[in-house]
C-alpha cells in the first residue's frame, strides 16, 4: 500500500484510452464500475477535444456482482459495435473489473463480431498509464500489421512516424514540425500513428522501410516488434533542441540511404539568441529537470549544451526508462532521481537549490511554493499546456519555443543588471509601486507605514527595514509574498527573523529581491549545517562563498 | 408567504434506464467535504484510478496539501488479506505523523476495496482503539458500485450519525438532544445565512451536519427534528430516523420559493409566529426577487434538458421553471428519493420527463432530438455538445458553488444565464465545426 496525494501517471486503462482516442475507427469497451468515466474529461477538458473519446464503459454496480457482470459486458460490446460501427474493437478491464475475473477477451470472442477484436491485459496493480498506452499500441500494431512477410522491398527513404497520442504533451505540433522537416529532407512519411491513424493504416506499417519513434515511452514496444517481425529498423533519437534535431536528421538520412551530412536544416533562432550578449547571464544557472524520460534527457542536453546552464538535478517518474536517465545524469556528473513520489522530488529540488526548474505540472507548483522560476517540459500537464498557438517542442521551431519558454521565467539580463545597479533608486527598489500605476501605493507592506508615507514611492528601502518590514523573502512579488504585517503569516515568520541579527537582516535586504529568497535559504541552510546561531553579516558572506561554485 | 400550488396533472412516468452512466462516483464528494471539516482527513483505500480521479476532480486544489489522499493498493496487498490491515496501519501511522493537526480520520471505501471485501469498518474500529481519544476514526463507502457523486456525502453523514451519541448515553452525561439538525453540506457563507435566520426565529440548539469540526457532532434523540438542506441524503435521513429524529418536509432551499418554503417549514414545526418569519425573511426575499428579475428575460421560455449528476436536478428544474420561466424538457437524476423529492416533482410543469439512472447514449439521442436551448450536463459531455453547436452548462458547479438561500438566488440564475449571454456575445466567430480542422 502506498500513500499517495498526487500521481504522475494514471492507471493503465487510461493509457489504453489515450491510444483509442488517438485513432479513427477504433472503439474501446472498458469493463468498469460507475465513475470511471471521469477519464473522459481529461480528453474533453484538458485537451479540449470536441467529441467524446471512443470508449464505452460497462458501468457495473454492486447489485450486479452476483454474476451478471459478464452479460453486461457482452451487451455493452454488442451495443457499441452497432452504434459506433468501428473498424476494430478494443476490450479491456479497469482495476475493479480486473478483480472480478470476467475475461473481456474471451467474452468478446463468444460474440462472433464481424470486426477484429483486440483484447488488452492491463495489470492495474502493477503498471501505470504510459505502460498501458505502449502495450495497447503494440497489441494494435500486432493485430493489424500481422506477421505475414512483407511484399517486395520498400523504397529506402520511406518511413513511419510512431508515438504521438491524444493527451501527449505538444504531440499535435511536434508531428507537424517533424513531418515537415522529414519531407524537406527527402523522406516519404507513410503512416503517422497512433495519432490520426485508422486500423488499416497500421496494417500498412510494414510497407515503409523503417520507423521513426518520436516518443519511445509509447512506441518502443511496437517498434521493436516491427523490427523483429518485419525487419524494420528504427530511429529513436529525440529531435528536441538544435543539436538533437540535427543528430536526428543525420541519423534518419543515413538510414534512408541519403547523404547524412547534407541535412536540410530550417533556420532556428535559439542558436543566435543564446549567443547574443543578453544571454550571458544564463551562464551556469542551476537547473533542475524532472519529467518523462525522453523530455527530461533532451531538456538536460539543451540546457547544458545550448543554453549554458548547469544541470543540478535530473530525474524521471518512469521506472521503465530509469536506465537511460541514469546514464544521461552520469553524463552531467550527477545522480539521477527515479521516483514517482512528488514529496521526494520536492526534497530533491530543495537540496539542489536550482535557479530554474524544468518539470511537469507538479514541479511547477513545487517551484511556485519555493518561488523559483519554472517552465513545463513534460506531461502530466494541465489545460494551459494544450495551447491554441503552434508550439512544438521538437525540431527547429521547437527549439525556438524552448528558448522562449525557459528563459522568460528568468529575469532578462539587462533587467537584472539594472535592478542591481539601481537597487537603492526609488524606481527600482522592491517596495516601490509599479511605475505604470503612478503614485499609487504598493500592495501589502506599505500598509503599516506611518500615515502619509505610503503615498510616497521614494521611501528609502533601509528605512522600512528599520520599521520591521523585512519579513517577506521577496516582498516585491506581491500578493503571495507580501503578507500585511500583523497577519498570521507575518507572525509565523517572527521565529525565522530571530535567527538573523539586525545587521545581517539589513545586509540581506541589499541583495536584489529576486535572488534574496535563495540567499536567505542558502544562508539558513549553511548556518544550520554548521550550527551557527544567530546569522551575522559574516555568516551571510561565508555562505555566499560556500555556495559560489 | 407563498402558497405552493400542486401541479394540476401528474408528471409523466419516470424513464428508468440502465447502461453506461456518465457520472462521478461517491469519492468525488470528498473534494467539498474536506474543505468543510477542517480537522478531518479523508483517506481513500483504493487503486491508482481512485487517486487519479480525485486528482482530476480536485484540479488545482491538490497542490495545496489537501486533507485527503489515497492508500493505493498494489499486488502485494491483493495476495493475502492479513497483510493488508498491517499495511493500512502503517500508512495511517505515516499519515498521522505527518499531519498531527488531524482530529478525525475517515477511511473511505472504493470499488476495489469493496470487491475484495476488505473490511474497512473493522479497520476503523481497530484504528479508533489505537488513536482514541485524540482522534476519531470512522469509515464509509464512496465506491462507484454503490454511490453516485453526492451519495458519497450521504454515506459519510450517515456514518457520522451512526457514531453520534445517542439520547440515552448523552442524558447520563447531562447533554440534551439537538432541537434541530440541518443535514447536508453547505458553503460556509450559506450556512451562516441560514444560522442567522434560524436565530432570528428564536431557535436555539440548531446543529448543522456536517459541522465544521469533528467534535461538534450533535446528540440525536426522539425530541430532535431534522430538515434536509440537500436532496441526496436518503441514508442520512434513515440513520437520523433510526435514532428517533423526525423529518421536517419541505422544498430544498434553492431559489426564492424553495428557500421560503424551507424556512417556513421549520418555522411551522417550531411554532414561530408569522410576523417574526416576515421580519427575518422579508428583506432577503425582496432582494432575491430583484436579483432574479435581472436574469429572467434571458431565461424565460428557454428549453432546458438536464442530464443526471447530483440529484439536485429536480430542484434546479423546479427553480428554473417557476422562478425564471424556463421550459423543462427532461430532468435526469442518478437516483430519485420518492419521499424527499415529492414536493419538487409536484411543482414541475405537466409533461416534463423525469429519468432515473442512465443509458448515456440513448439519453444523448433523446437530447439531440429534443434540441434544447440549454443542456445541463457533466464535463465529459459538455464540449462535445458545444462542438455540435449546442449550448451547455456544466453541472458539477452546482455541487461546489454556493447556490442555496436568498442571497444566492441571483447567482444560481446567473449560472444558467451565462452560457446564453456568452452565445450572444461571440458573434464574429466561426460556426461550430468550421474552425476545428486545425486540431
Amino acid at each position: 500500500m502506498q500513500l499517495s496525494l498526487w500521481t504522475y501517471e494514471g492507471p493503465p486503462h487510461v493509457g489504453a484510452m489515450r491510444i483509442a482516442a488517438s485513432m479513427q475507427g477504433v472503439h474501446f469497451v472498458l469493463h468498469a464500475p460507475q465513475g470511471d468515466t471521469y477519464a473522459d474529461l481529461l480528453f474533453t477538458m484538458i485537451e479540449r477535444r470536441d467529441s467524446r473519446p471512443p470508449v464505452t464503459y460497462t458501468t457495473f454496480q454492486a447489485r450486479d456482482l452476483g454474476g451478471s457482470t459478464a452479460d453486461g459486458f457482452k451487451t455493452a460490446c454488442r451495443n457499441a459495435v452497432e452504434r459506433f460501427r468501428p473498424d476494430l474493437l478494443l476490450v479491456g478491464a479497469s482495476c475493479t473489473a480486473e478483480l472480478l475475473q470476467d475475461d473481456p477477451g474471451g467474452l468478446a470472442r463468444t460474440l462472433e463480431l464481424d470486426i477484429p477484436v483486440v483484447p488488452l491485459d492491463l495489470p492495474s496493480y502493477q503498471k501505470k498509464e504510459t505502460w498501458g498506452a505502449a502495450e495497447t499500441f503494440y497489441r494494435l500494431v500486432r493485430a493489424c500489421a500481422g506477421s505475414a512477410p512483407r511484399q517486395g522491398t520498400p523504397p529506402r527513404a520511406s518511413c513511419n512516424l510512431l508515438g504521438p497520442t491524444a493527451l501527449g504533451f505538444r504531440n499535435r505540433d511536434d508531428v507537424r514540425e517533424i513531418a515537415a522537416l522529414l519531407a524537406a529532407n527527402g523522406l516519404d512519411v507513410r503512416v503517422i500513428a497512433p495519432l490520426g491513424a485508422r486500423p488499416q493504416d497500421l496494417a500498412r506499417l510494414p510497407e515503409a522501410a523503417f520507423n521513426i519513434v518520436l516518443y519511445p515511452e509509447i512506441a518502443d514496444t511496437a517498434a521493436r516488434w516491427l523490427q523483429r517481425t518485419h525487419g524494420m529498423p528504427f530511429v529513436s533519437t529525440s529531435p528536441i533542441g538544435v543539436g538533437g534535431t540535427r543528430d536526428f536528421l543525420r541519423e534518419v538520412r543515413a538510414m534512408a540511404g541519403l547523404d547524412a551530412d547534407a541535412v536540410a536544416s530550417a533556420p532556428d533562432r535559439l542558436s543566435w539568441y543564446s549567443r547574443s550578449i543578453d544571454s550571458t547571464y544564463l551562464t551556469g544557472k542551476r537547473v533542475f529537470i524532472f519529467g518523462d524520460a525522453t523530455h527530461a534527457i533532451a531538456a538536460a542536453r539543451v540546457a547544458s549544451r545550448e543554453l549554458g546552464f548547469q544541470v543540478c538535478g535530473l530525474g524521471t517518474y518512469m521506472r521503465e526508462f530509469a536506465r537511460d536517465v541514469r546514464e544521461a545524469a552520469a553524463g552531467h556528473g550527477i545522480e539521477a532521481l527515479i521516483s514517482d513520489d512528488h514529496l521526494e522530488v520536492e526534497a530533491a529540488i530543495l537540496e539542489a537549490r536550482p535557479e530554474l526548474v524544468l518539470g511537469t505540472q507538479m514541479e511547477r507548483h513545487i517551484a511556485k511554493r519555493l518561488r523559483v522560476p519554472c517552465a513545463v517540459i513534460s506531461a502530466p500537464v494541465h489545460v494551459q499546456d494544450f495551447p491554441a498557438r503552434y508550439s512544438p517542442q521538437m525540431g527547429f521551431e521547437g527549439a525556438n519555443v524552448l528558448f522562449d519558454s525557459w528563459v522568460h521565467p528568468l529575469m532578462m539580463g539587462l533587467e537584472e543588471h539594472l535592478l542591481g545597479m539601481f537597487r537603492d533608486d526609488f524606481e527600482f527598489n522592491d517596495q516601490a509601486a509599479p511605475s505604470h500605476l503612478g503614485s499609487a501605493k504598493a500592495a501589502g507592506p506599505e500598509t503599516t507605514l506611518p500615515a502619509g508615507s505610503a503615498a510616497l514611492p521614494h521611501v528609502d528601502d533601509r528605512m522600512k527595514v528599520a520599521t520591521g518590514q523585512a519579513a517577506g523573502d521577496a516582498t516585491g512579488t506581491a500578493p503571495l509574498a507580501a503578507p500585511a504585517a500583523g497577519s498570521p503569516i507575518a507572525v509565523a515568520q517572527d521565529p525565522v527573523l530571530a535567527l538573523w541579527t539586525a545587521d545581517a537582516e539589513r545586509e540581506l535586504k541589499k541583495v536584489p529581491f529576486f535572488v534574496r529568497g535563495k540567499a536567505r535559504r542558502n544562508t539558513e541552510h549553511f548556518a544550520a549545517a554548521n550550527g551557527i546561531h544567530p546569522i551575522t553579516v559574516e555568516t551571510l558572506y561565508d555562505a555566499k562563498a560556500h555556495f559560489a561554485r | 408567504m407563498n402558497q405552493i400550488a400542486p401541479s394540476s396533472c401528474a408528471p409523466a412516468p419516470t424513464i428508468r434506464q440502465r447502461g453506461q452512466h456518465e457520472v462521478f462516483c461517491g469519492l468525488t464528494s470528498i473534494i467539498w467535504l474536506h474543505r468543510k471539516m477542517q480537522d478531518t482527513f479523508f483517506l481513500v483505500v483504493g487503486s491508482r484510478t481512485c487517486a487519479h480521479l480525485l486528482q482530476s476532480a480536485a484540479g488545482v486544489m491538490i497542490f495545496a496539501e489537501p486533507r485527503f489522499a489515497t492508500a493505493i493498493m498494489d499486488e502485494r496487498d491483493l495476495a493475502g488479506m492479513a497483510d493488508m490491515h498491517d499495511e493500512l496501519d502503517r500508512v495511517v501511522a505515516r499519515l498521522l505523523a505527518r499531519r498531527p493537526d488531524i482530529r478525525m480520520l475517515v477511511l473511505v471505501g472504493s470499488c476495489p476495496s469493496e470487491v475484495i471485501k476488505f473490511d474497512l469498518a473493522k479497520a476503523a474500529e481497530r484504528l479508533n482503539r489505537q488513536h482514541a481519544p485524540e482522534r476519531r476514526v470512522v469509515s464509509y463507502s464512496g465506491s462507484g458500485i454503490e454511490t453516485t457523486f453526492t451519495q458519497g456525502e450521504d454515506n459519510f453523514l450517515a456514518a457520522l450519525v451512526a457514531e453520534a451519541p445517542g439520547a440515552g448515553a448523552a442524558a447520563a452525561e447531562g447533554a440534551r438532544p439537538a432541537a434541530l439538525v440541518v443535514a447536508g453540506c453547505l458553503s460556509d457563507i450559506v450556512e451562516d445565512q441560514f444560522a442567522r435566520y434560524l436565530a432570528g426565529f428564536g431557535l436555539a440548539d440548531v446543529h448543522f451536519l456536517p459541522a465544521r469540526h469533528s467534535r461538534a457532532t450533535p446528540v440525536i434523540g426522539p425530541q430532535t427534528r431534522y430538515i434536509l438542506a440537500q436532496p441526496y441524503l436518503g441514508a442520512t435521513a434513515a440513520a437520523l430516523e433510526s435514532r428517533g429524529a423526525r423529518r421536517i418536509n419541505a422544498l430544498f432551499p434553492l431559489g426564492e420559493e424553495g428557500t421560503t418554503d424551507w424556512l417556513q417549514a421549520i418555522a411551522t414545526a417550531f411554532d414561530v409566529p408569522a410576523d417574526r418569519v416576515e421580519a427575518v425573511t422579508g428583506a432577503p426575499r425582496r432582494r432575491a426577487h430583484a436579483a432574479l428579475a435581472h436574469h429572467r428575460p434571458l431565461l424565460a421560455g428557454k428549453r432546458v434538458f438536464f442530464f443526471p449528476d447530483s440529484q439536485l436536478e429536480p430542484s434546479l428544474a423546479r427553480f428554473l421553471a417557476r422562478e425564471a420561466g424556463a421550459e423543462i424538457l427532461e430532468v435526469g437524476s442518478p437516483y430519485l428519493h420518492r419521499d424527499h423529492s415529492a414536493g419538487e416533482l409536484a411543482l414541475l410543469p405537466p409533461g416534463v420527463s423525469v429519468s432515473e439512472g442512465q443509458d448515456v447514449d440513448l439519453q444523448i439521442e433523446r437530447c439531440r432530438s429534443a434540441n434544447p436551448d440549454l443542456i445541463v450536463c457533466g464535463m465529459g459531455l459538455a464540449n462535445p455538445f458545444e462542438a455540435e453547436g449546442r449550448l451547455t452548462k456544466w453541472s458539477i458547479e452546482f455541487a461546489f458553488a454556493p447556490i442555496q438561500g436568498y442571497e444566492q438566488a441571483g447567482d444560481l440564475a446567473e449560472l444558467f444565464a451565462r452560457p446564453l449571454r456568452r452565445q450572444g456575445l461571440l458573434t464574429d466567430l466561426a460556426e461550430p465545426g468550421e474552425g476545428r480542422s486545425c486540431s
